[in-house]
Parts: C-alpha cells; structure tokens; sequence
C-alpha cells in the first residue's frame, strides 16, 4: 500500500460528521498530500525522478472520474461496434487510461500530444467531449473530424492534440516535427510523441531520435508497452524489449504505466529534461484488456487468466479507488455514485450523436485543399458527378 | 530560457573526438545579424562609369542634354508599356504611377546583380525564389542532405546558410523517413517547411509522410489543420545515372488528392511556381529537372519583382498554332519547341502548351487548343503507363471528343527501367524526332499514311 502523508490530518476528524448532512467538498480540496508511486522508477542514462508524487485529493477524485469515464466510454464502443453502427477499425484503449490522465496532469494545452491509432481516451484527456467522439466514431458530422475521419483520426489542435494517425510509427517523425516548430517559435513547451511495443522497432523511429538528439528537441518519446504488437508478444517482435533504454545515448526512464500518479511524475520530470536537455524516452508499462481492435479477440495469444490476473492487481482505476479510499476522501458509495454519473453521461452522449445526421454529400469534395484555385473533382460517374473544389 | 534551448539547430563545432574525415575548420554559427551575401557573381553590372570630365564642356553639356532626351523617351514608352498592361488586367489609372515607380525603384536588393541582357538560370531562379520567400516570411525554413555547408548538392541553396543562419537552413542525415516526418510534424503547427529531396528518387523512402501524412491531413481532420509544405528536387532522368536515379514521379504524386503538383520548364516558371508553392497552404510536389538547372533563359523585369508569383493550375502556351497540340512540362518542352521549328517548316503549324501544374491540370486550356486544332500529341519523360499523357489523354475524350480528327498519340519515355548505356540511354527517352514523328501521324502526314493512302 502507499505511503501517504498528509497536511490537514489532524482537522480530518472535524469534518466527518458533515458527511451525515451534506455533499462532501473535498473534490475542490487542492492542498498537496504527497503518495508514493507503486515501484520506484528504473532509468538508463539520467537521474530517476524521486517516488514521491506530491499530489492532492482534488486531484486523484479528477483522475478517478476521468479515467472511469474514459473505461465506460470504450466499453460502449465496444457494444456499439458489435451493433455494427462503428465501422472499420476500432482500437480501445480500455486499462491503459492512467497514460493519458497522468500525463495531462502533468502537461498544459500548449504542449502538443501525438499518438497512433488507438487515440479515443488520449482526445478526451485533451479536452474532447464524448459527443465529438461517439459521433466520428459512428460517422456523423458532429464529429470531430466531421465523420470524415473515423476511429483513428482524431483531432484537436487548440489544445494541441495533432492526431491520430494509422501508420505505425509514422506518429513519431512527426511528434519530433512538432517539437522542431515549438522550438523554432521559441514556445518553452514540448511535445510528447506516443508509440506502441510494435512500432518501436521502426527505422523512422531512430531515424527521428537521431535528429532530435542531434538539434535537441523538446521532444519526448513515450512507449506505450501493452506487451503485444497486436498478436505478437514484445519478445517475438525485439531483441530488446527494454524500450526505455533503446535511444542508446538518449536518456530513458521505465515507468509502471497502471499507476497514474506514477504517469504523471515521469511526464512533469520529462517535460524539464527535455525543455533543458532534449529528447528522452518514457517506457510505460502498461496492459490493454480488449484485442488490438475489435477484430481481434485478444485471446488467442494470451491467456484469459493473464488478462484477469492484471485486472486484479494492476488495474488503474482500482488502484486510485483504494488510494481514495484509504485517505477516506470519499468512500464506497460516493465512488460508485460517480461511476453512475459518468455512465449516465456516456449513454446521454451516445444518444445525442445517434441523433447527429451523417455528413451532406458536398462534404465528399470539403478540404481537399485550402485553396483549389478552381480545380474540379470527380465522384466515380465522371459525368455524373463532377465538382469544382471549393 | 533553458541552456541547450537556445543554441542553433545541428553542432557549431564537431565533437573533441574528431573523425579524421572531418574538415577540421568547422564553419562558425551564423546569425541573422550577419551582413547579407552576395548570392551572386557580380558579372558583367549595368553601372555606367563617367570619364573623367574633359577641358571642352560644352560637348559635355550636349551629351547631358541628348542622354536626358532618351531617357524622357524610354520613360515615355514604358509608362505606356504599364498603362497598356494596367488596361489589359483591369487596373485603375491610379495604379499605373505606382506601377511606374515599381519598375524603376529597384526591385530587387542592390547586392544582386542580374547581366545587362535579364537572363537568368533556373538555378538562380530557384536561389532567389527561395532566398525572397525566406526573406519574406519567417516561417519559411529548408531542410534537407547537403543544403547548407555544401550549399546545395545542385548549389540550389547557395549562400543562403550564410544568409538565414542554421535555424533555417538545416542539414539533415541521409535520412528521408525521418526528416521528411519532422518536417511535416513542423508543417502541423503552421510553419512553412522547404524539403529538399537530392532526387525524387529518394523520396520514395518517405513516401508515407508525403502522402499520408501531408497530403491527406487537411481532409482527415475535415479542415482543422493544413500542411504548407513544399517538397522539391530534381526529378526524372539525368545524364547516364543508371535505373535507380532517373525515375520521373509526375504521375505517381499527381495522382493524389490533397497534393499539388507544380513542374517548372524555364527560369520565369522555376522563379514564380517556387513562390507561389512556397506561398501556398497545401503541400506542394515541386519537381524541377537536374539538366535544366545550368540553362539561361530570359526573364522580364515583372518577373524578377519579388512579389512575383505565377498561379497554380494554369498553363502557358509557348508556341500559338493551329494545327497540333503538343502538351509537354520540364525538360521536354524543350524538345517540343524545337520539334514545332521542325514541323513549321514543313508546313505543320505545332501549339506548344508547358503544362507548368501536373495537378490541378490546367484541363481548360488544353481542351480549348484540341478544340482549335483537333489534334494532340502528349509527350512526357516518364514511364508511360499510367502517365500523365493518359490522364491528358482520356480527359480531352470526356470533354472534346467531337473535336478530335485522329487519335490522340502518346509519346513517353520507354517502359524499361533506365539503363545506363549511351545510346540504350538515347531510345529509353523522347526525343525531338519522336515528337516530329508522333505530330505528323497525327497529321496523317506520316510515311504509313502516305503508303494506305
């Protein structure tokens, strides 16, 4: 169990009676308590950061609700999928949400993010709504992308969320290209560029590393380990699975990826390295309870007990529901009138982007180009469909 | 600001541990501060030296006195030269002082010297495309293999490292994947890469990013960002540099949506089609030609204006006829001129259109020649199958079809990979002969015809 220490103990027993008569107001209590991580960091190259995360009840309520929000929201798109209104690709990133809420507690919005596909939870942690997110996934046009990107193609760039992307390991490069232009606008802020096990073994990968080390980007690379490559086990895929120590001269920090606070700390000491020293690389040691995506059942190159075995001790969402527990900042029935809550809004969401129409047909033929100069296009009756580019 | 933070991008100075290919005088770090270089030798300059003044001034006062009349007349003429332009696209009488005064202000900064007769090379097009662009717009930065110490495997860059500083000029490793994929991330957030590619063959090694991560970014996101970014280089076939390197990528590029492709054949297109992609919020396939770059053209004084910039999707008709069309870009519409002298003299009246924008294609324009002429001949260097001939092709039957008198012919390079010997070298291209060929049948002016008939 966590360390905890905590500077308001003593004034605790003063404030339990009120429970009886009104909400508890703890959720906007911001004073710092301070939690250790669950194993100390393991780093290659640089200094690990110390265990002790300062953090404060406020703020472990935040990544209670969000990470439970982010869960619900990916098991209804599980069932939405199989009701076949998601199409095509769908990866969910259900168990691995103490990444993303970690490390938006440790960034702002003028840091950018950048991801691959299974980016659902990672939008939403940018300040995404559910109704954005239902409604591209089902193809409509309150989507994000206006449905016309889908599952792996989400967007938001006034909070710097740059995608997104369905090539593995092309997200790098251009997590690096991104950091390149914070420092050439002289932003003071960095960009954090998520991979998985599988594309950590891309050529464009250490090619990006390379230029980030050599003109020294803020740039940080995080690996998010789920242990497979879809069906391929990391010790299939690399003759290293030790990804944090893979820059060789970059710096490199393993992080247990199901503990938020953890998450959060890893990326705060991150983002100071690298604003000073340049890239470095993040492993976190994370688990993705589905399949690579919704094709895959995820069983056939694992076994369930392994699967419920991590649910059991490491799951992330537990993990904060003791903690909270054990500083008697809510208890049991609060916790549980927070998951309704959040599935209430998640089905609420779900309703509403049923309710968004799909896009007009002239949305075929929107931001081809910024400007066409009067160029046409053509649908596939050529002389049926036949449009000058807006 | 952080230590690290506020050196320039790459090393100032080699490593102590020094690898003994090294030059061991690396070039100090420049600034923007530094004084501007000169991009150019100064030729032959159109500055007048007086002679010394002799003891008879009135011959001296009479020749003040003639020089003054002449100038009055050339002001005179030009001043109508502009108010002719001025009428012709519009422009208000207010403007034609202005427009005036432009032409005799120097337009250009007073380090460049241009020889008296405004020829140019495309070479020093592109320099000074590239050098205004970045003058222009901070945003604007080059990226790519030798470009800065080197100053341009093709000496493209020129003096530009000097000039801008290693912040914006920036030479990568040998490897297009990687820089290709930074520079687009850097396009994400609003800046204006230019990323030079040695050869377009080599883009292939980064072709992912090119396409699915520039070209169909703006469409993925439905508008909520845009990629402004050039890629250029040297496309299709060189002189005997073998299969791997002589690959012309016209057609595979122009195929996408989201892209652009612009394809310059003389320095007035090398200059106005750089600025205009550079310009341009879309991502732009820039593809120039290795054996144009050292070619001197003519090129007007509107043209060396630093605002100067041609408009994407149009082409331009070199050569008026009435006969033949003859669509061809970069390089070949060398060729295809010098095939329309042939023609003329046999009494063949070729239309020369320079394509100038692969996509969008300047469709218009060449249905409105096929229209006139009622025959085409494409020519291209690329492979043939799959080219832009048969888009040309297959879009002047959409729209034209009626106006056709015999088939469109096709002329492309062979569909061999390129092989390395000079005369298999010599077949595996068009040549001017081809062309003359390709028209005449087209004519029904050929040998076979004359046999059937």
């Amino acid at each position: 169990m966590a360390l905890i220490s905590r500077s308001t103990s003593t004034c605790a027993p003063l404030f339990r009676p009120l429970t009886l008569f009104s909400l508890r107001h703890v959720s906007t209590d911001t004073s710092p308590i301070t939690v250790d991580t669950s194993v100390p960091f393991t780093s290659h190259n640089c200094d690990p950061p110390s265990r002790s995360v300062t953090t404060s009840t406020s703020e472990l309520l935040s990544f209670f609700r969000d990470m439970s929000l982010m869960r619900r929201m990916e098991i209804a798109a599980d069932s939405l999928y199989k009701s076949k209104l998601i199409r095509g690709f769908c990866h969910l990133y259900d168990g691995q949400e103490a990444v993303s809420v970690g490390m938006e507690a440790a960034l702002t919005k003028s840091d950018c993010i950048i991801t691959a596909y299974r980016d659902h939870c990672i939008f939403l942690g940018r300040g995404g709504s559910l109704l954005e997110v239902f409604s591209e996934l089902m193809g409509r046009q309150a989507g994000c992308s206006k449905g016309k990107g889908g599952s792996m193609h989400f967007y938001r760039k006034q909070a710097g969320f740059y995608g997104g992307h369905g090539i593995v390991g092309a997200q790098v490069p251009l997590g690096c290209g991104l950091a390149f232009a914070q420092k050439y606008s002289k932003d003071e802020a960095v960009t954090f560029a998520l991979y998985g096990d599988g594309a950590a073994n891309q050529g464009q990968l250490f090619e990006a590393l390379n230029i980030a080390a050599l003109w020294d980007l803020p740039a940080i690379l995080v690996c998010e380990n789920n242990h497979y490559g879809m069906g391929t086990a990391e010790w299939r895929a690399a003759k290293s699975p030790a990804y944090y120590k893979r820059g060789d001269y970059v710096p490199g920090l393993k992080v247990d990826g199901m503990d938020a606070l953890a998450v959060k700390q890893a990326c705060k000491f991150a983002k100071e390295h690298a604003l000073k020293n340049g890239p470095l690389i993040l492993e976190m040691d994370t688990y993705r309870y589905h399949g690579h995506s919704m094709s895959d059942p995820g069983s056939t190159y694992r076994t369930r007990d392994e699967i419920s075995g991590i649910r059991q001790e490491r799951d992330p969402i537990e993990r904060v529901r003791k903690l909270l527990l054990s500083l008697d900042v809510a208890n049991e029935k609060e916790l549980k009138d927070i998951e309704k809550e959040v599935r209430k809004e998640v089905d609420e969401a779900i309703a509403q982007a049923k309710g968004s129409p799909a896009p007009e047909p002239s949305e075929l033929f929107t931001n081809i180009y910024v400007k066409s100069f009067g160029a046409e296009a053509y649908g596939a009756d050529r002389k049926e469909v036949r449009v000058t580019l807006p | 600001m952080g230590g690290n933070n506020t050196e320039p991008f790459g090393r100032s100075s080699p490593p102590t541990s020094s690898s003994p290919f090294r030059s061991p005088q690396p070039l100090p770090p420049t600034t923007a501060a530094d004084t501007q270089a000169s991009v150019y030798s100064s030729s032959s300059s159109s500055s007048v030296s007086l002679a010394s003044p002799s003891s008879v001034l009135p011959y001296v006062f009479l020749f003040i006195f003639a020089a003054c009349v002449l100038i009055g007349f050339v002001v005179v003429v030009k001043m109508l030269g502009i108010v002719r332009r001025q009428a012709s696209i519009g422009g208000s009488p207010s403007t034609v002082l202005s427009e005036a005064l432009r032409v005799f202000r120097p337009a250009v900064p007073a380090s460049r010297n241009y020889s008296s007769a405004k020829e140019m090379t495309v070479r020093e097009a592109l320099n000074s495309a590239l050098d205004e662009e970045m003058s222009a717009d901070p945003k604007v930065f080059l990226m790519g293999e030798e470009v800065g110490e080197y100053q341009g495997a093709y000496k493209i860059s020129k003096g530009l490292l000097e000039k801008y500083g290693p912040d914006r000029v920036l030479d990568t490793p040998i490897t297009e994947a990687g820089f290709t994929g930074v520079a687009v991330g850097a396009a994400f957030q609003s800046l204006k890469p230019v990323v030079e590619f040695m050869t377009f063959n080599f883009s292939m090694q980064a072709i992912d990013h090119i396409i699915n991560s520039a070209a169909k970014s703006n469409y993925m996101s439905a508008g909520q960002f845009n990629v402004p970014i050039v890629f250029r280089g040297p496309n299709g076939a060189a002189a005997g540099v073998g299969a791997q390197h002589s690959q012309c990528y016209a057609s595979w590029f122009a195929s996408c949506p989201g892209l652009k492709v612009l394809m310059p054949y003389s320095s007035e297109d090398a200059r106005g089609l750089l600025k205009a992609a550079i310009r341009d919020p879309d991502p732009v396939v820039f593809l120039e030609n290795e054996l144009l770059y050292g070619e001197s053209f003519p090129v007007s004084a509107e043209a060396l204006d630093s605002s100067f910039c041609l408009p994407i999707g149009k082409a331009k008709i070199e050569k008026e006829g009435k006969d033949v069309t003859i669509t061809a870009f970069s390089k070949i519409v060398g060729l295809a001129l010098k095939a329309a002298d042939i023609l003329a003299k046999e009494g063949i009246s070729a239309e020369v259109i320079n394509l100038r924008s692969i996509r969008p294609l300047d469709k218009a324009t060449i249905n409105a020649s096929v229209r006139k002429t009622n025959r085409l001949i494409t020519v291209e260097e690329g492979f043939p199958q799959h080219g832009v001939g048969a888009e040309i092709c297959t879009s002047v039957i959409e729209d034209s079809f009626g106006y056709l008198d015999a088939p469109v012919e096709r002329v492309a390079g062979a569909d061999v990979p390129m092989p390395y010997a000079a005369n298999l070298e010599r077949m595996a291209v068009p040549q001017v002969e081809d062309i003359v060929r390709a028209a005449k049948r087209a004519c029904y002016r050929s040998s076979q015809h004359a046999v059937a008939a």
